[in-house]
Formats: structure tokens, C-alpha cells, sequence
């Protein structure tokens, strides 16, 4: 009995989450893919109506502009996110003083909340009153950094908030990452006269996989589901074009009432995801085991 | 037999004298949450408590009421429904399509609403031949704000067509001063952009194409040479326009950085708390052109179980369109009481032409309802045409692509 | 800690390697100020803004020191302003924010730690499976998953409840915990359980008094990322309370947003900051035992 209970005891320990999982992800999944072949408006309704809402969606030039922005958007962000946090982790890694500080000072964007630091980022990137009405003041005249409310660019400005907010914590399981890595192993290679960067990008990075996992993953979730950030920093605009699949999607189920359309922009998203996402886990989960 | 007779009264006394003891309760979700707007509301609940009920506030604020309406549907797929919420224009008849609304006709006809709301706004509060919602004020959507010291010292008046507005934006423009304080969301460029087509289309024009979606008029002449207009009027406005809040356009006519604005009356609120006059420091006219824009805010009550909050939904609708509560809100919002039989001695001389242009509008039959504040077409409609105005005034597209898409585009959103 | 002017090899010019040494550290010392300025730009903004008056930000430049220093807005922000008809400011509703956020913090950090543990170390047939369908979940739009967990959440009696709050947060929780803890355990040697199965301890004592004792650096992480991503939420906690059960990011945001008001932009900032000291505070603290429990356990690798 005893170890009947001691073989299945780790099944049973992961069965309640995975039940969770199932339902309330999956279960969710499985209600907005039908939801999205219904013409459902305010609340959803349930009778099948094809792919009326695929066709709309497909039809809308502003849903275009979203997908686009999330692949200019969500490179960006995970590209320049990852990078910075592990320069920011090595070199704070080299026995700096007040560590703590600093630490902190590139932390704490997470902890706070978008809905008013967007504010204070419109403030500081309006070429009116921010950065570049600063500059000016200091006598560069020509100085121009006008991202914010320029439809080509204003992307951008919400990559520079989003990475302001997030790379901290990337940086941060950098730095739990690399004081967990076998110093013997680093002692050996500088005896050996390694040079420092050859250490690095062959010894130290590779051995921290599984924190590029977590941080991609991290990244990746904060990327598609971005959505304070652009409301708050952009509103979308100017016009549409800083639109994203989240805001787009939000806009359909709630301001427009348009329950089916914001359904059918899910799954899309969605499949997105998977098709980026899920090639990368089986690749990391095969490497690492079996 | 005796004793059982007598557990009944006793039952029975003990229930009714709970249900008195309760009295009307309602839980009411709303989106006025910050300075004047919350201290209206408060008005309300001190009226409410005083008439013996219990008020329970659930305040959601953000985005023109998108939070809030969120976190309805939440709340009504939940079975759990708020007792009253604050809904307007065509989203009070969609809920009651989802058969979610509760029916307080009896208040409406002891009330007597029929005579004294002005009949198109009555009509936004029927469903189906019942009333289910209750009025509270009513925003005039078209008007156009000014700096009374620039436009002075630049020998300007007031514009009464659009082709004036034009000619003293040049002369403003010329002296180095931006004509047009605007802020560039996409809700406030449907604003100006509602105020152009009525102003150049005139009221039948902005019924036949903002109202009835008349695929013909989308496209006319009529309407290019309204994306025309947004176009010059975009030439208007300084270059860091974009994102910016409302109130601080406001602000910049305040300060003197810019001549007009095209807002709402909301808008005076701003001017009057920093200490500006009427027709003094500041001065309000409706837009260019014929016609009236309301914005009506009400109240709709849900389908709830219970006595107590029945007869909440009852008393709150009775106090919402009550002269005294009407009178005190609007003095606090800005805006003018829906109903028509309120004394303006209180008001301002903005209120008062708001009245007065309401009262001739609605016998000449241009008294309209709001696109771009949701009081025109329900949100899907409504939201298409608002991605087709703002795409097209923070680009360089030509009018006539421009009303292409706008016909694609409310023809797609069905 | 890897030093850099450790690696150096040997040089033959001492005075070289002293000056190329200092420009090294130099630089870098520059590099992570710069990026300081960067992280501290916004708070800069919102602090200055917060101590100013309404009439100085109304015709001052939004990026300045303040001319006169008033704390005004930070008692408005905390017990004035007004959130709907009550005028109490952010207070009553920090208490739900605690309510929500500690029971759901711990919730999904223990469920995260049995699962990381399980799935790194008593690996069985589908279990990597198991955890790609839960890390996939991290995806989710919440948007999407409003509607029908609000007809759940009304089916189980917990709408508008702090424990239905409590339910979702733990629910979408579960996927990032797991992989944080399942990462972490990975690196910890198999031969370790190995070992302790052939002295006879079991599954949860292996658990208890090995994994457990290891773990500080993981559970703060994973503290820091679920206590964040609770207290932060509007999303759910706007949808699935009712009122009384408002966390404090929804007052944040009536005060905020209104449509139709005066903005008071120095109350704005200063609720915002309010709102956001518990989640700086667990950084400061939780920064602090970070390294503590990463310099004490120094068995991974």
C-alpha cells in the first residue's frame, strides 16, 4: 500500500494543476474557438454561423496593422529585452559596488503599475514637453526625437517602455543564472589563460539554458499580452498604428460589443503563439532530457 | 390549529417587517469616479439614503466607461448583476436584446418623463415600447472653445461657417500662434470629425450618414469634402498633437498657446476650475453650422432578484430624472438637465445657449444624436467608422480613399 | 562572481594593466549609471510631479523640479480622493489587495515548487508533456478567459468574492511558478533523490528536507514575479469583484481615469507610487535575501 502510494504519489501531487490546466486553459481554448465561428454581439451566443468573423478579420486593415506591430514589437522587445538584461547581469556580476542599488534602481519598473507610468513615459517622449523639448533647451537646436508622434515610429516608444519594465527581471534571473554556475570550472579556464569573453560565450551562457527558457518564456507572455503598455502610452494611436492582437481584441469584445470578432482575433493570436512558442519548447525539452 | 394559525402571523409579521426594515437597496456600477463628476454622483446616493435606501457604490472608471462595461459582462454572465448601471444610446436597447433589463415604466408614466423629455431623448431610454432607462443630463458634443484675449487681440470673431473658421486659423497660424489645440486619440478625432460633417453636411446630411449608415451618402461628394475639412484642419494643430489628453488641449487655449478647441462641454469644467469666466477669459459657441450633438448619460436597471432592490431600481429612476437631483448634477458636470422643465437661473451663459439651441433644434428637427460618444450606433458600427476618421487624419490618405473605406468598412463590421 | 581583471593574462607592462584597468572599471561604472538614468527617468517624472501643485503642473513644464514642494497630493492620494462617491482615497482598498495577493502568492508558489519538483525529478511517462501544456497556458489572453470563468466563478457561488479573486490569480499562476521551480530543480543532480531513496527517505521527505532548503533564491524570484503580477492585475480584478472586493490597482485607476473630470496629475502620480509601495517593498527585501540565499547554497551547477 505504502508504495503503491509512494510510486503514484507525484501523479497524484501534479493531477489537481493539471486538472486546473485542462479546464480553465484548454476547456477557455476549446469555448473561444466555437465562440468564434458565432455571430455573438454583446454576450456570447452559441449558434454556429461558419467563419463569418475569420473572413471580417481578415478583411480589417486595422487587425493587419496589429499582426504587423506584433511581430516588429514582440522581436524587438524579446531581442533587445534578453540582450540587455544579460549585458546588465555580467557586468554587475563583476564585483560592483552598491550592487544593491543598482540591482533595485533596474528592478523596480516591474512593480509598478502602467496604468500611470504610461503617463509619465507619454510625458517624457512628447517632443513638446519630454526628452526632446529638454534637449533643445540645452542649445541643440536640431535635436529631434519625435517617435512618439510619428505613425511610423511610435512603435518603437512602446518598446522602449516595454523593455524599461521588463528587462530588470530578465536581468535578474541573469544574475541568479551566473552565481549558480560552477566557479572551479571558471578558476580552471582562467589558469588555462582563456580570455574573459571566451569564458562567457562558451562556458558560462551555454550552462544557462534553462534561464533562457524562463526568460524567453517571461518575455514572450509579456509580449503577446501587452496591453496596459499601449494603452496607456499610445491609446494605439497615432491613428491605429501602435494597435497590437491584445488591444484589438479587447477593443472588439468590450468597447465594440463584437463578442464572435474578438473570438475569432483570439485564436489567431493564439496560433501565433503556438507556432513560435511550441517548436522552441520541444527543442529545450529535447536537449535537456531524454 | 390555533397555535399553527398564529406561527403564520407571527411568520409573517417577522417577514414583512424585515422586508420594511430592509428598504430599497441598489448596487449601482458607474464610471464617475474623479472630482465634480463623483461629487454629482454622491448628490444622488445623499438623496437616495434620505429617501430611506441603501446605496452600494461600485465604481469602475476608465476609457469612456470600456471598464466598467467590462466588468459588467462579467458580472451578468456571473448572475450577479448590479442593480442599476450607468448605459447610454444604443447599448441600453442591446442589453435588453439580451433579454437583461429590467422594465420601470410604472415609475416612468407616474413621473409623467414623456412630457417633459424632449422626445428623441425620451426615445433612447424605450425599449420596445417600455422604458428602461433613466436620463440624467445632457452634453452638447459640438461645440467649439476659444481664447477670448487672442482672438481679440487678432481681430477674430466667433466662426459661423466653416470657411471663417479657416480664414482665422490662417491669420492665427501667420502671428505664430496654433489655431487648433487638439489631442490626437482616436475618440477626439471623431469628435471634430462629427462636428465637421454636421457643420458642412448640415442635420439631414449627418442623420442619413452617421445614423442611418446610407452606403450612397458614405461616399458622396458631401462627405469627401468633410475628410477635406479634417484635412485642413489638421494643418491646424501643433505637430506634438498626438496622444495627447483632452485637457490638455484645454489647457493649451487656457495659456494662451492656442485659439480654439472642438470639445465637448466637458470641456468648461477644465476652464472653470482654474478660475476662468465665461465669455470673459473664455468663449463658447456650437461648431460651425446648424444642428445640435447630445451625449446623454442614464441609468439602466438589470433584472435582479429581491424586493429591496426592486424597489431601489424604482426609487433610484424616480430620483435620477427628479428636478432637484437634475438641477445639482448638471451645475456640477457641466452640462445641461435633460428634462425641459428646470429653472437655469443657476447656470451659466454656456448652459444657457446650450438650452436654448436644444429646445429650437428639437422642434426643427436637427436635434442629433452623438456619434462619436456612442449615442448614434451601437459599438461595432460606431468603431469602425471611428478606425477609418483617425486612420485618415494621422496619415496622408485623399478623401476619396478615404470614404472607399469607410463604406468597406461599416459594411464589414455587421 | 567572475571577476574580469582576474582573467587578464599576464601582462608585462604593469603600469598598462593598472591604466587599462581603471578605464575598464570606468566604463563600466558609466555603462550601468547610464542605464540607471534610464530605469529612474519615469520615477523622476512621477516623484516631482507628485510634490508639486496643481497650478504650478498646469503652467509649468511637466519635466522640472518643483518650485514648491507640497505633499498635499500624497494625503489626497491616500485618504481623500475620490474613488467614486467615497472620497477615502486609496486606503480601504489596500486591504483587499493584501487579501488577494498573500493567500495567491503562497498558493501558487507551493503548487509551483510540488509541481517544479515533480516534473524535474520524479520525471514519469507524459509528464514533460504535462508541463509544455502548462507552459503553453502562460499564453493565454486573459481577455479571453474572462467571460467564461465569470460563468464559472458564478456556477461555483464565488462571484464577486475575494476567494473567486484568489482562485483565478492562482489558476493563471501555476504555469510560470511551475517553470520556475521545475527550471531550478533541473540543475540540482539526480544522484542527490538517488541517493536519498537508497537511505529510505520518500517523496515528500526528499522534498521537505532537501529541495526545500535549497530553494530561497527560486521562491523569491517566483515571490517577486506572482506577488507582482497579482498586485498589479486590473484585468480580473476589476471583472470579478464586486463592491467591497475592489483591489487597489481599480481604485488607482478611478482616480486616474476619468472621461469627463479635472485631472489632478499630482494626485494621479502619487496614488500610482502609493499603490505600487508594496511591490517595491518586496523587491527592496527580497532583493536582499536573493543574494543571501544564493552566497549560502552554493550547490548548484
Amino acid at each position: 500500500m505504502s508504495d503503491w502510494l509512494e510510486t503514484h504519489l507525484p501523479k497524484a501531487v501534479l493531477a489537481p494543476s493539471f486538472i486546473a490546466i485542462m479546464l480553465f486553459v484548454y476547456g477557455f481554448i476549446g469555448w473561444t474557438a466555437w465562440v468564434s465561428f458565432t455571430r455573438s454581439k454583446l454576450l456570447p451566443r452559441y449558434e454556429l454561423k461558419g467563419t463569418v468573423q475569420y473572413e471580417k478579420l481578415f478583411a480589417s486593415p486595422r487587425w493587419d496593422t496589429a499582426m504587423d506591430n506584433l511581430f516588429v514589437f514582440g522581436t524587438l522587445f524579446i531581442v533587445i529585452a534578453m540582450l540587455l538584461g544579460l549585458l546588465l547581469a555580467i557586468f554587475l556580476d563583476q564585483k560592483v559596488r552598491s550592487e544593491g542599488v543598482i540591482r533595485t534602481i533596474y528592478l523596480y519598473p516591474m512593480a509598478l503599475s502602467m496604468i500611470v507610468t504610461g503617463t509619465a513615459w507619454k510625458w517624457i517622449l512628447n517632443p513638446g514637453l519630454g526628452l526632446e523639448n529638454m534637449v533643445r533647451g540645452w542649445g541643440f537646436e536640431t535635436f529631434t526625437f519625435d517617435w512618439l508622434v510619428n505613425p511610423d515610429f511610435a512603435i518603437y516608444t512602446v518598446v522602449l517602455a516595454g523593455v524599461w519594465q521588463s528587462s530588470g527581471f530578465v536581468m535578474a534571473l541573469f544574475l541568479a543564472g551566473l552565481r549558480s554556475v560552477d566557479e572551479e570550472i571558471i578558476k580552471a579556464a582562467q589558469v588555462d589563460g582563456i580570455p574573459t569573453w571566451r569564458i562567457y560565450s562558451a562556458i558560462i551562457i551555454p550552462s544557462m539554458a534553462p534561464i533562457f527558457l524562463s526568460a524567453f518564456i517571461v518575455l514572450a507572455h509579456l509580449a503577446i499580452k501587452s496591453f496596459d503598455l499601449v494603452i496607456a502610452l499610445t491609446g494605439g494611436g497615432p491613428g491605429y498604428s501602435t494597435d497590437l492582437p491584445a488591444t484589438y481584441m479587447y477593443a472588439m469584445a468590450f468597447s465594440r460589443g463584437d463578442i464572435g470578432q474578438a473570438a475569432s482575433s483570439a485564436m489567431i493570436m493564439m496560433m501565433v503563439v503556438f507556432a513560435i512558442v511550441v517548436p522552441y519548447l520541444y527543442s529545450e525539452l529535447r536537449a535537456k532530457h531524454d | 390549529m390555533k397555535f399553527t394559525a398564529y406561527a403564520a402571523v407571527s411568520a409573517l409579521a417577522l417577514i414583512t417587517g424585515n422586508a420594511a426594515l430592509a428598504g430599497p437597496e441598489a448596487e449601482v456600477l458607474h464610471y464617475w469616479t474623479s472630482g465634480g463628476e463623483a461629487k454629482s454622483v454622491a448628490v444622488l446616493q445623499q438623496e437616495f439614503a434620505a429617501n430611506g435606501g441603501t446605496w452600494t457604490d461600485m465604481p469602475v472608471a476608465g476609457g469612456g466607461g470600456d471598464a466598467a462595461m467590462t466588468a459588467l459582462r462579467a458580472r451578468v454572465l456571473s448572475g450577479n448583476a448590479p442593480t442599476a448601471v450607468q448605459l447610454k444610446g444604443p447599448a441600453i436597447q442591446e442589453w435588453y436584446e439580451e433579454g437583461v433589463l429590467a422594465d420601470i415604466s410604472n415609475v416612468a408614466n407616474t413621473e409623467g418623463w414623456d412630457k417633459v423629455l424632449p422626445a428623441s431623448i425620451a426615445n433612447h431610454m424605450k425599449c420596445e415600447g417600455t422604458w428602461c432607462a433613466a436620463p440624467v443630463n445632457v452634453h452638447r458634443v459640438d461645440w467649439i472653445w476659444a481664447n477670448a484675449e487672442i482672438l481679440a487681440a487678432n481681430g477674430i470673431e466667433m466662426p459661423t461657417t466653416w470657411d471663417e473658421f479657416n480664414a482665422a486659423s490662417e491669420k492665427l497660424a501667420a502671428a505664430g500662434i496654433t489655431p487648433l489645440a487638439h489631442g490626437g486619440q482616436a475618440w477626439q478625432d471623431a469628435t471634430v470629425f462629427e462636428a465637421v460633417v454636421l457643420g458642412i453636411g448640415g442635420p439631414e446630411f449627418f442623420q442619413k450618414a452617421l445614423v442611418d449608415l446610407d452606403p450612397d451618402t458614405l461616399t458622396s461628394d458631401t462627405m469627401k469634402a468633410a475628410f477635406d475639412q479634417m484635412r485642413t484642419l489638421r494643418g491646424y494643430v501643433d505637430s506634438n498633437f498626438s496622444g495627447r489628453d483632452w485637457n490638455l488641449a484645454t489647457a493649451m487655449v487656457m495659456n494662451g498657446e492656442a485659439a480654439f478647441q472642438i470639445m465637448g462641454d466637458w470641456a468648461k469644467g477644465e476652464f472653470l476650475a482654474a478660475g476662468k469666466e465665461p465669455g470673459k477669459d473664455f468663449l463658447c459657441a456650437s461648431t460651425p453650422g446648424e444642428g445640435f450633438l447630445y451625449n446623454v448619460d442614464s441609468f439602466a436597471m438589470f433584472e435582479v432578484d429581491g424586493d429591496d432592490k426592486r424597489a431601489g431600481q424604482d426609487l433610484l429612476a424616480k430620483l435620477v430624472v427628479g428636478p432637484g437631483f437634475q438641477e445639482t448634477f448638471n451645475l456640477n458636470k457641466g452640462s445641461i438637465p435633460a428634462r425641459t422643465d428646470v429653472g437655469l437661473d443657476k447656470f451659466d451663459s454656456c448652459a444657457h445657449l446650450s438650452a436654448q439651441d436644444m429646445n429650437a433644434s428639437s422642434e426643427g428637427g436637427s436635434l442629433l444624436p452623438s456619434y462619436a460618444h456612442g449615442m448614434a450606433l451601437r459599438g461595432a458600427q460606431a468603431g469602425a467608422i471611428t478606425d477609418v476618421v483617425t486612420a485618415h487624419f494621422n496619415s496622408d490618405m485623399s478623401s476619396a480613399d478615404a470614404v472607399q473605406m469607410l463604406s468597406d468598412a461599416v459594411a464589414n463590421s455587421y | 562572481m567572475i571577476d574580469l581583471s582576474m582573467s587578464r593574462p599576464a601582462e608585462t607592462h604593469p603600469r598598462g594593466i593598472a591604466w587599462g584597468r581603471l578605464a575598464l572599471r570606468f566604463s563600466l561604472y558609466l555603462f550601468l549609471g547610464l542605464f540607471a538614468l534610464y530605469y529612474l527617468m519615469p520615477l523622476f517624472v512621477m516623484v516631482t510631479t507628485s510634490l508639486k501643485s496643481l497650478e504650478e503642473i498646469r503652467t509649468g513644464s511637466l519635466i522640472s523640479l518643483p518650485r514648491e514642494v507640497t505633499f498635499e497630493a500624497w494625503r489626497t492620494a491616500w485618504s481623500g480622493a475620490c474613488t467614486g462617491i467615497q472620497c477615502e482615497g486609496l486606503k480601504p482598498y489596500f486591504w483587499n489587495s493584501i487579501l488577494i495577493a498573500v493567500p495567491g502568492v503562497a498558493i501558487s508558489t507551493l503548487l509551483g515548487a510540488l509541481n517544479g519538483y515533480v516534473i524535474a525529478q520524479w520525471r514519469f511517462r507524459g509528464s514533460n508533456l504535462i508541463f509544455s501544456l502548462m507552459l503553453f497556458g502562460c499564453f493565454i489572453p486573459f481577455q479571453v478567459v474572462l467571460l467564461p470563468m465569470a460563468r464559472v466563478l458564478g456556477e461555483m457561488g464565488l462571484a464577486g468574492s475575494i476567494s473567486g479573486l484568489i482562485f483565478v490569480h492562482v489558476i493563471y499562476g501555476l504555469g510560470f511558478t511551475t517553470l520556475f521551480f521545475r527550471n531550478y530543480y533541473v540543475t540540482i543532480p539526480n544522484e542527490l533523490v538517488k541517493a536519498a531513496k537508497v537511505d529510505g527517505a520518500g517523496f515528500v521527505r526528499i522534498f521537505w528536507s532537501i529541495f526545500l532548503p535549497l530553494s530561497l533564491p527560486i521562491i523569491v524570484v517566483t515571490v517577486i514575479w506572482q506577488f507582482t503580477q497579482i498586485w498589479n492585475d486590473f484585468l480580473f480584478g476589476v471583472s470579478f469583484s464586486q463592491a467591497g472586493t475592489q483591489p487597489v490597482t481599480v481604485a488607482l485607476n478611478n482616480i486616474v481615469n476619468s472621461t469627463t473630470g479635472v485631472k489632478e496629475y499630482n494626485v494621479d502620480m502619487a496614488a500610482a507610487i502609493i499603490a505600487a509601495l508594496p511591490t517595491l517593498l518586496v523587491y527592496v527585501v527580497a532583493g536582499k535575501y536573493f543574494i543571501r540565499g544564493l552566497t549560502a547554497g552554493s550547490v548548484k551547477g
